[in-house]
């Protein structure tokens, strides 16, 4: 063997990975915190894209400031921001009492700050042609621990003799944690056999492969998908025809009831005092608010605006 | 073509060299690297350990929290719910399916091709479909797994036995995952038995030939079965790659998790769930993650016995014609 050829190789392959390695560190953003001007954030896949996209906005107008944003889940998010591993947890939902414990365990320190709202939408395939509308109870029906609902007729006798596919996000998910609090009554409490997954897009593909699949997920990922999926109506009460379809509007102003729920996003105390991120949050909750519907979301009345605003000026202080 | 032999092994080989000081060197840096790979196996068998079976650091492993009976006997597999249960079975229900339909994909496939470029391919077929099959063992497992999400399921399987046979198929299911890893495992399985035919001594052949035997059935009375063992070797380890592949099966498979035998349907495979793990983790579930590594170790656990019993099949193949 040839040993310059063999070091020249040797040589070829350590380069190689030292170029993986750099682009690894640019996507996790492992121990960004407190680096200069690298504002890193993780946490829900429904506020995710919006975070995401403000955070393209902002870097576009400070060519110095990099945004990482991950999705790994709420529950995930904030696990890491306890243990001071990024500067916001994007949230689809309050922070939990045990999570709040493991901040304080951390000495970290956060604000909480409304972004955006969000309609937790209940989709099927855009070929279902026998529904509508569901009520609040169908859908605990179908979703309850130790649910025997399997096939759509167990539910409704005039619907058909089909299974229904069930999809849904993993416990890491706010979207999950809200879900089964407004429809089950209990936070977590769930049937165990149906489809999960923290990536919301495959979940867009399970229903929109599945002629009898009923899934939820949050409103920003049906208007990304809207020619694939069939969004229906929700009611609150036991008569299907008083649903309200999620709408921008109707998120806005609470009528989508009980899945109209407020988004969040958290920020260590200690990240705040940077320049940057003051700046930052100051854009999110300004000019930043255009990127909203841009990722389908919806935005919050003018009064938790104003609100959240003030929320955040208080902390800035 | 043959090779010119380097001056210093014309004169045969001394390890005098091995006094100077740059060899030695060399030697040292040489052997550092085939350490390297020793000192990887060695962490993770530890790692394995060390979150599965007995805490050395950390918090207390998997297994000194749920016990090995329910671990074995449970049948439901769900480590992040209130109410936890831990029963490996679904998963690895979901894993055989799929290595089982990738072997009766790749397998036939495998040693087809291995039987046409061993026994009638002349070396102009063979320069074409060598390269091309190895090829195909270089695409990327996750481009697998959307082919089978986005062409096996909606263009093979739903028309075929969805609309034709009446089945109903579901966007994800183990079908299509173990069809896109048999396509994946069909050049291991191939190269390796084109290997083991290859080294069937030529007077194997010649003699059946002087018998009247045609090409076919030269080819699989005489040299097929002369080779069986190298075969079955190469099938095992196939399965083996089948058993450990990841991400294709992640994609086309879905994150159902059940017992059952339709191919049809959704299942969650043990790697899948190693990444499902790894991707999210609920506030204070650390058994979630801990539960990843007790799979983690199942999974080593099934493909080193695959492995080590090839090995033996193949040791048995050398004894006969050397």
């Amino acid at each position: 063997m040839n040993f310059r050829l063999c070091f020249a190789l040797m040589l070829g392959s350590l380069i190689g990975c030292s170029v993986e390695s750099a682009n690894n560190g640019g996507d996790v953003g492992e121990n960004a915190v407190g680096s200069a001007k690298r504002i890193v954030a993780d946490g829900s896949s429904t506020v995710g894209p919006i975070t995401g996209l403000v955070g393209e906005m902002f870097e576009e107008l400070h060519s110095d400031v990099e945004v990482p944003v991950t999705i790994t889940g709420t529950g995930t998010g904030f696990g890491r921001f306890a243990a001071g591993e990024i500067d916001i947890n994007d949230a689809s939902r309050r922070i939990k009492d045990s999570e709040k414990a493991k901040c304080e365990e951390g000495n970290i320190e956060y604000v909480e700050l409304m972004v955006a709202m969000d309609g937790i939408s209940v989709v099927v395939n855009k070929d279902n042609d026998f529904i509508d509308s569901i009520t609040v109870a169908q859908l605990k029906k179908m979703w309850e621990p130790d649910s025997t609902v399997k096939k759509w007729k167990d539910i409704d006798p005039t619907w058909p003799d089909e299974d229904i596919k069930l999809f849904g996000p993993g416990r890491e998910s706010g979207t999950f944690d809200y879900f089964t609090k407004a429809i089950n009554g209990e936070e977590g409490a769930t049937r165990d056999d149906y489809s999960s997954s923290g990536d919301d897009n495959q979940l867009v593909t399970g229903v929109s492969g599945d002629k009898y699949a009923l899934g939820y997920f949050g409103y920003g990922y049906y208007e990304m998908s809207k020619d694939k999926l069939k969004l229906l109506k929700v009611s609150s009460t036991d008569d299907p025809a008083a649903g309200v379809a999620p709408s921008p509007e109707v998120i806005q102003s609470g009528a989508y009831a009980p899945l109209a729920r407020p988004v969040f996003i958290y920020v260590n105390k200690a990240s705040l005092k940077r320049p940057e991120v003051a700046e930052f949050l100051t854009f999110y909750l300004g000019e930043g608010q255009e990127a909203i519907p841009k990722v389908g979301c919806v935005k919050m009345s003018a009064k938790d605006l104003e609100a959240a605003n003030a929320a955040l000026a208080e902390a800035l202080k | 073509m043959k090779p010119s032999v380097p001056a210093f092994l014309r004169k045969g080989r001394t390890r005098k060299g091995s006094d100077k000081p740059h060899e030695k060197a060399i030697g040292f840096l040489l052997l550092l690297c085939a350490l390297v790979s020793v000192g990887t196996t060695i962490s993770i068998i530890l790692v394995l350990v060390n979150d599965g079976i007995f805490n050395f650091v950390g918090e207390k492993a998997f297994f000194q929290q749920v016990s090995l009976k329910q671990f074995l006997f449970d049948s439901k597999w769900l480590p992040d719910s209130p109410e936890p249960r831990f029963g490996i079975w679904p998963l690895v229900n979901g894993t055989f399916m799929v290595s089982g339909i990738a072997c009766m994909i790749g397998v036939p496939l495998g040693l087809c091709s291995a039987v046409y470029l061993s026994e009638y391919a002349g070396p102009a077929e063979r320069s074409v479909l060598k390269p091309v099959l190895e090829l195909l063992a270089g695409v990327p497992t996750v481009v697998y797994g959307y082919f089978g999400l986005v062409f096996v399921t909606p263009y093979v399987l739903k028309p075929l036995f969805e609309t034709l046979l009446g089945f109903e198929v579901d966007t994800f299911n183990v079908a299509s995952g173990g069809i896109v890893v048999g396509i994946m495992v069909t050049p291991m399985v191939a190269s390796m038995s084109e290997d083991v035919l290859r080294s069937v001594p030529r007077s194997l052949r010649d003699a059946s030939y002087a018998l009247g035997g045609t090409q076919f059935d030269v080819s699989m009375r005489v040299v097929v079965p002369a080779a069986l063992s190298g075969i079955l070797a190469s099938v095992l380890l196939a399965f083996a790659r089948a058993i450990g592949e990841t991400m294709a099966v992640t994609i086309a498979c879905g994150t159902f998790r059940r017992i059952g035998v339709n191919p049809f349907e959704s299942m969650q495979t043990m790697t899948g769930f190693i990444v499902d793990a790894s991707f999210g983790e609920d506030d204070a579930q650390g058994i979630v993650v801990k539960s990843a590594f007790a799979v983690a170790l199942s999974l080593f656990l099934i493909t080193l016995t695959i492995n080590v019993i090839s090995q033996m099949i193949l040791r048995r193949y050398r004894e006969v014609y050397e």
